[in-house]
């Protein structure tokens, strides 16, 4: 039956923009003109329509983020499906996949047939599911992805954790033969990475923070990019961090293996610079922050595409789990609401991307890899399209979030391109 | 100067400066009959250790009473901590008591840092995991202006488990300020990576280069905090080849330590009780820097005027 991307009912959008700045690599439209949805399609009879001014305003095809944590079940207190959703459209996003590192973890055919169901009512956007590829995501037995995928998972993923073991990745991507399914893999090394908390290098070494060096996610890619030449596998990249991951995958890519990877925004706009400050809520996640070369390997890779696409990580935690000395604070910071504004502000208006790149690696680009409908403008598609202010600036606080959660790497930061209006799935999921 | 005391590198060189004066000053108090003065009379500090510590809390603990302050101290073990109560819940708990300073040691970096969050109190870090000891390297230098000579010039190596030193950490820091050199020896899993860069030190492998040095701060092989699969092979090779014994320095040359001494591993139990290694002297300037430390934050909580015109 394929990937099941689930949203709750909802009366379709109707509304007509009316002079905005239109942007769709994929239609090849680039112009200012107006947008029409009609019954949740694009283009149509603009009879009777709620007008809506664009002018100065832009409009994108809606964004994809294949790498979301929902916290649902287990930790309903930090996010939910209808909060993380509702963040998701605010961020612009019409289409997210959850990761299973839930209490229990998804990874079984009951958790996920459950978060399915819950979905249907909850959703706000179209929402699909990466269950774990191994049980308890502990490394060990596979997930019975067989019926997994029958239920409509959209890949397989671990993470938070790595596959440490090479065996059971070799297995998991013989299995994939059956699936068809990436293996969406968080890499990294256990043993090199140790108690780490931080990217291994000066900053690290001033502050007396245990690092976590790069090659502990190079070295791991390395192992699963000839682990699925040799099986004819085909593996997605989490969050690249380092330069030296970024050349492993160009090597793999060179050699013709089925690799994709994806970037966070924080990754490709901040280093560990930001460190000294020792604000956990804001700039402790995994992988960490790394070093400006990193950082410039990182928007190269996504220019010339060794990296596909971006993808948020969006991980909430308690405000209270973040209020604690920056070693023993948990990993993670959230991303969906910034994670436009963030890439506008930082490589779009500072010249290192074209904006029209940058929708294709928040869109286009992120649905291909997971054979996700790619949202587009083009007359008679499903609506999905994200209405965007660039010309205001936005200081970002906590009090604006959608997201029960605030540890935000850019709180406090001013940004420009808050999202003002999203029609995801053909419903208007968001509006400010 | 920022109103805490987190880091040396908060500080600049008049100030460390000053802070060394005033420790003299208050070391001359020390040699009176009456070993105590109304200076911060009225005033109260909280001593708040997460971490085992006899020199560090039992010299805060003397240079506030010694200033006449009220000191109380709390230890994580017999404290709410041991039932879960988070950091930020103990120094918000604390702040209601009103302290005019709070030191703090934890063995998480960040500690420090956060209690300044939720305390009107100035916070002095009393040392945060591996990251910082700014009151140890107050009292190091002081220890050498006292013991050695003025600072400017000289040639500091520090010695062993660099990684795990928040000593070495502001030790080097403290000690560049002062116009020192400082170079790191030791074995290479024990040096943090880019330690040149980060700290400003050059960094050697092989022990016969603390020749160059005129001080040798040795630092403790911090066994607890490397688990298993441990930075050396064993320690009698550790010993073998980083231990500093008699054999390995020359005439003119001061070994310092900041203890607890692993005697044996680190340093040979003779040097550690030859005169020439500073450890005691380390130990007893520290209150002596405390007070001033002390005397300093007070004047920098802001509500102090009164408490400073009454001269030491």
């Amino acid at each position: 039956m394929g990937i099941r991307l689930i949203q709750r009912d909802g009366e379709a959008a109707n509304l007509a923009i009316r002079g905005a700045h239109v942007i769709d690599p994929e239609a090849g439209i680039d112009e200012t003109r107006d947008v029409v949805v009609r019954e949740g399609r694009i283009g149509g009879s603009e009879e009777g329509l709620e007008e809506i001014d664009g002018s100065g305003l832009l409009v994108t095809p809606g964004f994809v983020d294949p790498h979301v944590h929902l916290r649902t079940p287990g930790r309903e207190d930090t996010e939910d499906i209808v909060t993380g959703t509702q963040a998701a459209a605010a961020g612009g996003f019409v289409t997210i996949l959850a990761m299973p590192n839930t209490t229990p973890s998804t990874d079984s055919p009951a958790v996920l047939g459950a978060l399915i169901d819950k979905a249907e009512h909850d959703a706000q956007i179209p929402l699909g599911f990466l269950p774990a590829i191994t049980v308890g995501q502990d490394g060990q037995e596979l997930t019975e992805q067989g019926e997994l995928t029958a239920l409509g998972a959209a890949g397989f993923s671990d993470d938070g954790w790595p596959v440490a073991n090479a065996a059971v990745m070799r297995r998991a991507l013989q299995y994939q033969k059956m699936t068809g399914l990436p293996l969406v893999l968080h890499e990294e090394d256990p043993d090199l990475s140790g108690t780490g908390c931080v990217h291994e290098g000066a900053v690290a070494t001033r502050l007396g923070l245990p690092g976590i060096p790069s090659i502990s996610e190079s070295v791991a890619v390395a192992r699963d990019a000839l682990l699925a030449e040799y099986e004819g596998g085909r593996i997605h990249i989490c969050h690249v961090s380092a330069c030296e991951t970024v050349a492993e995958v160009r090597r793999a890519k060179e050699r013709g293996i089925a690799i994709s990877a994806e970037v966070t925004p924080h990754h490709l706009l901040l280093t560990d610079a930001e460190l000294e400050g020792l604000d956990p809520a804001r700039h402790k996640m995994n992988p960490p922050l790394r070093s400006e070369t990193d950082r410039q390997a990182l928007v190269a890779a996504l220019i010339d595409g060794t990296v596909d696409c971006i993808a948020t990580d969006h991980a909430p935690h308690a405000v209270n789990e973040k209020e604690e000395p920056f070693e023993t604070a948990p990993f993670g910071v959230t991303g969906l609401e910034t994670a436009f504004a963030a890439c506008y502000t930082g490589l779009v208006e500072s010249g290192e991307l074209t904006l029209d790149l940058l929708v294709r690696r928040l869109s286009t680009d992120p649905a291909r890899i997971f054979e996700l409908p790619v949202p587009t403008l083009s007359d008679g598609s499903a609506a999905n399209l994200a209405l965007i202010d660039t010309t205001s600036d936005w200081v970002v606080a906590a009090s604006d979030f959608q997201s029960k959660s605030t540890n935000s790497a850019f709180t406090g930061e001013t940004l420009r391109g808050r999202v003002r209006l999203t029609v995801a799935g053909g419903r208007l999921a968001w509006r400010a | 100067m920022n109103r805490h005391l987190i880091s040396i590198a908060e500080l600049d060189r008049p100030e460390v400066a000053r802070i060394l004066r005033e420790s003299h000053r208050f070391s001359e108090v020390m040699d009176r009959d009456l070993k105590k003065v109304p200076t911060l009379r009225g005033r109260s500090i909280v001593n708040l250790f997460f971490e085992a510590s006899t020199r560090t809390s039992t010299s805060f603990e003397l240079a506030g009473k010694r200033l006449s302050a009220d000191v109380v101290n709390v230890k994580a073990s017999g404290s709410s901590a041991e039932k879960g109560e988070s950091l930020k819940d103990t120094v918000l708990t604390l702040d209601t008591y009103a302290p005019d300073v709070l030191v703090i040691r934890h063995p998480a970096v960040g500690a420090a840092r956060l209690a300044t969050r939720y305390t009107d109190a100035v916070v002095i870090n009393a040392g945060d995991g591996a990251h910082a000891h700014p009151t140890q390297a107050l009292l190091d230098l002081y220890t050498v202006e006292r013991e050695v000579g003025p600072i400017d010039g000289l040639h500091v190596a520090f010695v062993g488990d660099v990684s795990h030193s928040r000593v070495a950490r502001s030790g080097a820091l403290a000690f560049r300020m002062m116009g020192a050199r400082v170079s790191l020896v030791g074995p290479a899993t024990l040096i943090p990576r880019d330690a040149e860069s980060a700290l400003g030190v050059t960094v050697s492998h092989d022990i016969g280069d603390i020749a160059a040095a005129d001080l040798i701060y040795v630092l403790r092989m911090q066994l607890e905090r490397m688990g298993k699969g441990g930075h050396v092979p064993t320690l009698r090779e550790y010993a073998a080849m980083f231990g500093v014994n008699h054999a390995r320095i020359r005439a003119g040359q001061r070994v310092m330590h900041a203890g607890p001494m692993n005697r044996g591993v680190e340093i040979s139990p003779a040097l550690a009780d030859d005169p020439i290694t500073l450890v005691e002297r380390q130990a007893g300037y520290g209150m002596v820097v405390r007070m001033a430390v002390l005397h300093d934050a007070v004047a920098r909580s802001g509500s102090a005027a009164e408490a400073l015109a009454e001269a030491v």
